[in-house]
Formats: C-alpha cells, structure tokens, sequence
C-alpha cells in the first residue's frame, strides 16, 4: 500500500529523523536500571541460560586451543555473544526452527546438544550427523530444531522466511528464528527475506547479531544508516534494537517478538548490539584492523560477567558453584574431545549416499572405481581405506595388536 | 482422451497435485490470480486460495529462497521463475542451497519437495533474455534433477513425477511449444519416469539425442535424413541430471554413430558431456566422430535467430557428415 498524500515542495528525506533507541535493563553490576522490570524468569531458567552462555565459552576456549594443536581443522567463537545467541533461544519454544548463521552454538548448547555431539561434528567422525562432509561448526540438529549451518551467507534468512510460511500453514503457533550478522544483512538475500515475511505475514524473527565487524570490515564500511533496524521501516516491520550483551533485554525483546509473530502472523527484526570480542575465526587475527584498546573496552561488558552479578544479586549462584561449574565443563569437553577425535572416520560409501534420496547409477560407478582405487594405494588415504569395508577395518585393528 | 497443449497438460498436473496433497503450493510473480504469464497456474489460486496459490515479491533469490525453506519444513513447493533467463539471481539458493541441503546436513534435512518450474529456450524472438537455455549450468550441480519435457503428454507425466520425487527438481518447460505442442493427454493421473530417457523412434546408422523443443526439430532433420536411406534411431533424453547413459550407449553401441543436439551454446553444453561419456564407453564402437549441433558461442541474438539456432537442415548435414565420415 503505497501512500498517496501530496506535498507541494520538494522534500527529500533521509531518515536521519529516526534514531532507534537501545533497550537496555540490566547494568554492567548486575542491578537493573532504573525503571527497568526484570522478565519472568525463575531461579531454574535463569540457571539454564547462564550455564549455556559459560559452557558456550569453555567450550570454545578449548576448542580454539585445539585448533591452535592442530587437532582440529577450524573453528569459530561466539566469545562476546553468548547472551545474544542463548538469551533469545531461550524466548522461543523448544519446537520453534532455528537457523542459524555460524557463530549460535550456544542455541544449541542451550537446547541440549551435547558436547558429545559438538565434537562428533568438529572432528567429523562416523557419529557426526553430518557425516563428516561440512567444516566444523556447520552443526545441525533435526530433534532440536535446529537447521544445519551452511557456509554461504545469508542464505538461510529467505528460508527462515518460507519455513515459517509453511509453519503459519500447519497451524502449529510455531514459528521461526533466524541469526545473523551485520554483514550477512549486506546480501540480497537478507531484503529478499524481509520484504516476502512482511508481505506474506509469516512468523518469524530476524535476529540480527551487529557485533561491529564483518571479519576485517567495521560497520561504518558496511552500511551508512543508523545499524540494521532502520531498514524494517522499509518494510513496515516491528523492529528493536537491543542492547546484545543484556541478557534480560535480549530475552525480554525476543519474547514479546515471538508474541508479535505467532499471536499475529507478523515478522519482527531484532538488532542485537553487541562485539565480536575473539578473532572471526581461527584464521583470522584480528590485531591487523582493531585496537586492543577497542577490545578491553568491550570485555568489560562480557555479558557473561554483567549475568553472573545479577545472579549474586539474586541470591542464585556463588563463588563455589561458578567454580564447580567452570571445572565440570572443562573436565567434560576435554574428555568429549578425546573420545572424539579417536572415533574413526565415516565409511567410504557416505561419500556418494544423500546427495540425492537414493544413489543414482552413476554414482554407484564413480564409487566403485574409488574404492578399487583405495585398496590399491591404502597408505595413500587413510582415512578412506580405514573405513572401506569391514574386512580393511579388521586389518587395521590387527595391526594396532587389538586382536 | 482429450487434447491439451503443453500450458494445459502443465495446468492439469499442477491441478492433480494440489488436489491431492494440500502441502503443495505454486507460487511466482503473477503466478496467483492472473495465472501465470503464460497461464500455467490459471484458475489454481481461485480453486485452493490465496495461501496455496500466490504471487511473490519480484525477487528470484528470495522466491527459491522461500522455497528451499518451505520445502525443508515439509511443504511441497512448487516455485515458478517466469523465465529461465531470470533464474541466475538465484543461483546460489540453487546450487549451494537446493542441491546441497540433504548431502550436508547427513539426511537430517531435505528439500526434496522441491520443484523449480522455467520457461525456456528459443524460437520466439525472444533476444537475449526471453531464450535462454541455462541446462548445462545446473547440469554441474549434483544434488540436483533436471527434466526437460517435449510435449503435452511427457509435460503432465514428468511435472507430477518431479513434484513427487525425493529429490528437488528444476523442470525446465519449452515455451515455444507452450501453445504449439498439442495432443491426447490422459485426463487421470499418470507419472513417466525421472531419469531414463526415451527411444522414441528406432534406427540402425545413426543415433540423434536430444530433448525438449529440440525433438520436434530432429524429427523434421530425420524425416529428411530417411528420404536419402539413412536409418536413424531417436532418443528424448527427457531428464538431464541424472542422465541415462545405458540407453544412449546401448544405441551408439548398435548404430556406431552420435548426433546431439541442443539449443544452448557448444562450449560448455550438455553434448560435450555425453559425447565424452559415450566416447568412454563405445570407444571401439564408433564409425565416426561424435556430432554437436548447437547454438552458437554468442549470447542468444534476436534478428538472426533462426541463423542461430541448430534447426533441421544443420541436423540433417550433421547426419550426413556422421554417416559419409
């Protein structure tokens, strides 16, 4: 509905008119600010939501450590948005469908996949859902709703948008959350996805993560308006900026936003303000484009600190339990890790099988010649001839003197 | 049995389908009330409703955008780009989404729903943009099927088999023979196979392979090879990715020469693919060198296309070389 009332002079606007305000409930010690009304969230949720935020960061502390080893190939942090990624999962109901961008393992850890499953995927082993094909983080979950992370960006938010349709469709009052980043709100894809959700009303919400950096590339070189949110307008969406690193905030926008979605078909835009605070990813080092005075400044505000003062403040959480928590995670990903990494590769034949529902003719050919070839040069691929058949995997038990 | 052209046959698929499965859903730009440019989707949006049967925004990334996620909730979406020409925007959503969606995510999810309906191909002064022939550039991707009709009856039999395969489709619809392709099509419903081509005419010197709209330009070049004693054996591909090489080989194994023909381009089209596939395995068995008769390496030009395009007469040359080598 194009608006058509007259003006008679020339007026051009720019928008800057609109400053979208942060909201904003929790301060850096833990005390609400002045006004603000903490949501409804009992001692046990609470709970749940910071030990998924702490675990999300021992995890990926150790995991960076281990790619640094060389034990795994790559890795991503979430280290700064833990309260961003886990505050808004836990505002959606378990069956609701994420789809994440790359750097929301903390969804997943607060919908309880285990550090088993982590691992199994980091390290591509014969348990990994995936089957080893995708690079590590690209996780996915179908028990919990959560859809498996491609690479390209951006991809994932028309299809948040389509897989909510068909949600409204079913009737189910589910609806869909899909992550992003800043950059990613640069593709095509992003205002694909935002206008068909306003014109075909669906439920979702477009969490935005603006952590301030597009790998290298600031913000201030990504988009010259006023951040991410001002675009809903373009699209007659609800919109709100939220303060990312404010676990109530985060919480309290993304719950009355799946209230907007479901009770009335309408999608809303989240803009989480918040800061990539490790490098993009393990082959990024950030020292080249950012100040460490920069970085210092925003690990004041770790969001896992400002929620451990508000849970002192409580009365829910102390010295002793951070600590018992802090070593039972650590204990736990590193004996995950080590179960892992031993954990032998997917069998040859999962090279050919899902790329279309039955394996085609062709296929079938392609594989057969790959595996004539493998048992002719076994030393050469390893991982290949460990995970042959049956009778290659005997051998290899032989010779390790397990039989 | 009554007669349809391909719009019609088309329409009555798209019909049954929805009929069937309420999860099946058309959508486009100007799918809905007006029913499609071409008028593949007329009167679908009046039978099952605006939510089934919908115009989009004009935006092709964000139409199979839309769709992959549909298609991996459980719909069956049935996305229409209006022309072939206009399915590069989205590209990606194609080739690194669609085709990907079940081999990375283990079988965990699917988009297997899928089918991507376009127009394609020349013939109808068209220019650079209204005859484009994108096959070989899907033809790349694994993951994908690719199903090119030649005529009403293959039309209503491949859509309703690809709306119902496991795997998604993108069915490519040759739209010069949208209203000139007419003929009995069964009213019921009936599906033709996904993935095995067709020996619609059977020869000893020579076999021609083809498909879509080109079938009906090898039957002239055929019709004439014939009148000077030439024998030629007939194959519609129908489906592109996966192609069936058993019964292409089979023939060139019996005839020891191959024609293929396509509209698109020769370097980089789907004939270099089956002419080395074939090279492999009827090496010994061939009399002469593999044929391509195709469309130029030009972008596809307007007033010059019937000097572009690969019609009957560059056909039956191409027949003749095979059979004089």
């Amino acid at each position: 509905m194009t608006t058509t009332a007259d003006i008679h002079e020339p007026t051009f606007l720019a928008g800057d008119e609109f400053s979208i305000p942060t909201f904003r409930l929790l301060q850096q010690d833990g005390t609400l600010f002045e006004g603000a009304t903490a949501p409804e969230l009992d001692q046990a949720q609470a709970l749940a939501i910071y030990r998924a935020m702490v675990a999300t960061r021992v995890l990926d502390e150790r995991m960076l450590a281990a790619q640094r080893q060389g034990r795994l190939s790559f890795y991503m942090q979430c280290t700064g948005e833990e309260a961003s990624v886990v505050g808004a999962t836990a505002a959606l109901d378990d069956a609701d469908m994420i789809m994440a961008q790359y750097r929301e393992q903390g969804a997943l850890i607060y919908r309880g996949f285990t550090f088993d499953e982590f691992m199994n995927q980091l390290f591509g082993n014969e348990l990994d859902y995936g089957k080893g094909r995708q690079m590590p983080i690209h996780y996915g979950s179908r028990k919990l709703h959560y859809m498996t992370i491609s690479s390209p960006l951006a991809t994932q938010i028309p299809q948040a948008t389509g897989y909510a349709y068909g949600q409204k469709l079913a009737g189910d009052g589910q609806c869909t959350a899909v992550f992003f980043g800043e950059g990613a709100a640069s593709e095509g894809d992003f205002h694909a996805a935002l206008n068909m959700a306003a014109v075909h009303e669906v439920p979702v919400i477009f969490f935005c993560r603006n952590n301030g950096y597009a790998i290298s590339t600031p913000s201030i070189e990504q988009f010259a308006a006023d951040g991410v949110a001002p675009r809903a307008f373009g699209y007659r969406m609800h919109v709100i900026r939220v303060d990312g690193n404010d676990i109530l905030a985060v919480h309290t926008a993304t719950r009355e936003a799946r209230r907007i979605a479901v009770e009335h078909n309408q999608p809303v835009l989240i803009e989480a303000m918040s800061y990539r605070l490790a490098a993009h990813s393990s082959s990024d080092d950030p020292s080249g484009y950012r100040s460490k005075k920069e970085e210092e400044a925003w690990r004041e505000k770790d969001p896992i600190l400002r929620m451990q003062c508000w849970l002192n403040e409580q009365g829910w959480w102390s010295e002793d339990e951070e600590k018992a928590l802090q070593e039972s995670l650590r204990r736990e990903v590193l004996e995950t890790m080590k179960r892992a990494e031993k954990r032998p590769p997917p069998p040859l034949d999962s090279l050919v099988t899902d790329v279309y529902a039955d394996v085609t003719p062709e296929l079938q050919r392609q594989l057969d010649a790959l595996k004539r070839h493998v048992r002719r040069y076994p030393e050469a691929y390893p991982k290949g001839a460990r995970a042959l058949d049956p009778d290659v995997q005997a051998d290899d038990t032989a010779a390790k003197g397990e039989k | 049995m009554p007669t349809m052209n391909m719009l019609q046959a088309i329409n009555n698929a798209l019909d049954i389908a929805m009929g069937e499965d309420d999860k099946v859903l058309c959508f486009g730009e100007d799918v809905g009330s007006f029913g499609g440019v071409f008028r593949a989707t007329s009167h679908l949006q009046e039978k099952y409703g605006r939510a089934r049967c919908f115009n989009t925004p004009l935006v092709e990334q964000g139409i199979i955008g839309f769709a992959n996620g549909l298609a991996a909730q459980g719909s069956v979406p049935v996305a229409e780009i209006q022309f072939a020409d206009y399915i590069f925007p989205a590209f990606d959503q194609i080739v690194n989404e669609t085709a990907k969606f079940r081999y990375r995510s283990g079988d965990l999810f699917n988009v297997g729903g899928l089918t991507i309906r376009a127009p394609y191909g020349g013939g109808i002064s068209g220019g650079l943009y209204h005859s484009q022939s994108p096959e070989a550039y899907f033809a790349h991707t694994p993951g994908l099927k690719i199903v090119v009709p030649r005529d009403p009856y293959q039309a209503k039999g491949l859509l309703l088999a690809a709306i119902r395969d496991p795997d998604p489709v993108l069915f490519f619809e040759p739209k010069r023979l949208y209203r000139a392709a007419v003929g009995e099509v069964p009213e019921e419903d009936y599906q033709l196979p996904i993935g095995e081509a067709e020996v619609i005419r059977e020869g000893s010197d020579v076999t021609l392979v083809g498909w879509g709209a080109q079938m009906e330009v090898i039957e002239r070049a055929v019709e004439l090879a014939e009148k000077d004693g030439i024998s030629c054996e007939v194959i519609d591909l129908r489906s592109l990715l996966p192609w069936d090489q058993e019964t292409v080989a089979e023939s060139v194994l019996k005839t020891g020469r191959l024609v293929i023909t396509h509209e698109a381009p020769r370097t980089g089209g789907f004939a270099g693919e089956i002419a080395a596939a074939i090279q492999e395995r009827c090496f010994l068995y061939l009399e002469s060198p593999i044929a391509r008769v195709t469309g130029l390496d030009t972008p596809f030009p307007l007033t010059l296309e019937k000097e572009y395009l690969p019609d009957h007469l560059k056909i039956v040359e191409a027949i003749r070389d095979s059979v004089n080598f």
